[in-house]
């Protein structure tokens, strides 16, 4: 296969600041894939320049073979959702009609069944909307439009946890019957966790854990206990994040756990909690690059 | 989106989907030579990635549990049943009786004993599947 977005050596500096450092990534058709990271990680900088609204500093980046900046035939093909996205002095209707035009795979009937979905007028002047609304308006386009590739930048600013899993199943739903490349950047991780196929981490600008979103489950361990049957179990194992108090310990075992290590935790009287799509983005941050991809490989 | 209709966060999730079906057919909720849920029915219904979903299928159709009829879907292979409630007698052993007897040993509770209360608990399992009111 290849890839639908390929990313090589990307760098882009502002100033004294480097947002992107030589980030190099590929993207398949045909999947949803998670770009998750903190607020600042870069992101955003990313999604931009594949959606050709900014230009590398250096390296290259391709999108259905081509740079997407300034190239129509490749911006036809993709449509980019961003947080708080402004619109022209618009109502709804005309917002939706204007994305007709532009996207060719634009399908009317499901941006309808969507305005339905999030209860949005579409007489409503879109300055008159709330900021859910207006998040709303950025998923109908998104999802609407049906682009090969669909770029989601924290799409959901001011939705609340009811229209966000009205997104997610549309988006599931849709993408079912449509399939198509789904770039979706959000902090709220362990709500999404369960739509993405991959899962690439972002941290101060660099990539530090590409992976199968499915791959990360079980891979990492909270594991808690006395201190001695802790160092018990620890031993000769990868561990993170070693909390204490009095002499409970709490750590972070990197690496999947078998029957027979269950059962000694069982023995030793330790509670295992497997850590969420979240919590382990969280800690591989944290982590010099790439000792995840070392201990579950 | 947390609760993904009662998956964990422990292992992936498509091998959550195939011991899913697996229980299914094990139990007879599905039955042998009918059609499994689609990929598609799956991935809405536990709200995850289709691709997810497909490969829990798919590690049942490899296993032989399963099997691919063109253009129609997955349908329970003839056999599964019996093939899944062997393997799950074999996993008993280790998954329950093991754990059953360190618990025990830990509790000063002899082999004797044990035997004694398990006997117990089954006769008030029995009489508790006929209806009937212990006490």
């Amino acid at each position: 296969m290849t890839p639908v977005i390929s990313v090589t050596g990307l760098t882009r500096r502002y100033r004294d600041h480097v947002a992107l450092d030589q980030v190099s990534l590929e993207v398949e058709a045909g999947s949803i894939v998670g770009l998750l990271g903190r607020n600042g990680a870069g992101k955003t900088t990313l999604l931009r320049i594949l959606a050709g609204q900014e230009f590398p500093s250096a390296g290259d980046v391709l999108v259905h073979g081509a740079p997407p900046a300034e190239n129509e035939a490749v911006l036809r093909r993709m449509v980019f959702v961003r947080e708080d996205q402004t619109y022209p002095d618009f109502k709804v209707r005309h917002a939706l009609r204007v994305a007709s035009w532009f996207y060719p795979n634009w399908n009317a009937e499901l941006a309808d069944a969507l305005l339905a979905d999030f209860g949005l007028p579409a007489g409503r002047a879109i300055k008159k909307l709330s900021r859910g609304m207006r998040s709303a308006l950025g998923i109908v386009i998104g999802l609407a439009a049906r682009a090969d590739v669909t770029l989601f930048d924290e799409p959901y600013a001011g939705l609340d946890a009811v229209a966000r899993q009205i997104f997610y199943d549309r988006l599931l739903a849709d993408y079912a019957e449509h399939p198509r490349t789904i770039l979706l950047s959000t902090h709220l991780i362990d709500e999404a966790a369960g739509l993405l196929e991959r899962v690439i981490v972002i941290d101060r600008g660099r990539i530090v854990l590409t992976a199968d979103a499915d791959d990360l489950r079980g891979v990492a361990t909270a594991v808690s206990g006395p201190v001695l049957a802790v160092d018990e179990f620890t031993a000769g194992r990868v561990v993170w994040d070693r909390r204490r108090v009095a002499s409970r310990v709490s750590v972070v075992v990197v690496g999947g756990l078998d029957e027979a290590d269950r059962l000694l935790a069982r023995s030793l009287q330790l509670d295992l909690t497997p850590l969420t799509l979240q919590q382990l983005v969280v800690q591989a941050a944290a982590q010099p690059a790439d000792t995840l991809e070392r201990t579950s490989a | 989106m947390r609760d993904m209709a009662g998956l964990d966060e422990g292992t992936p999730l498509f091998a959550q989907i195939a011991e899913r079906l697996a229980e299914e057919i094990a139990d007879g909720g599905l039955a042998e030579g009918e059609r499994v849920p689609s990929m598609n029915e799956l991935a809405a219904f536990y709200r995850i990635n289709p691709a997810t979903a497909a490969k829990g299928l798919n590690l049942l159709a490899d296993d032989g549990l399963l099997e691919k009829r063109r253009g129609i879907g997955m349908f329970v292979a003839s056999g599964a049943r019996r093939r899944l409630l062997a393997q799950r007698r074999q996993r008993f052993a280790a998954q329950y009786v093991a754990p059953l007897v360190t618990e025990a040993a830990r509790l000063g509770i002899d082999p004797d004993e044990l035997i004694t209360l398990v006997r117990e608990s089954s006769q008030a399992a029995a009489v508790t599947a006929q209806g009937g009111v212990t006490v």
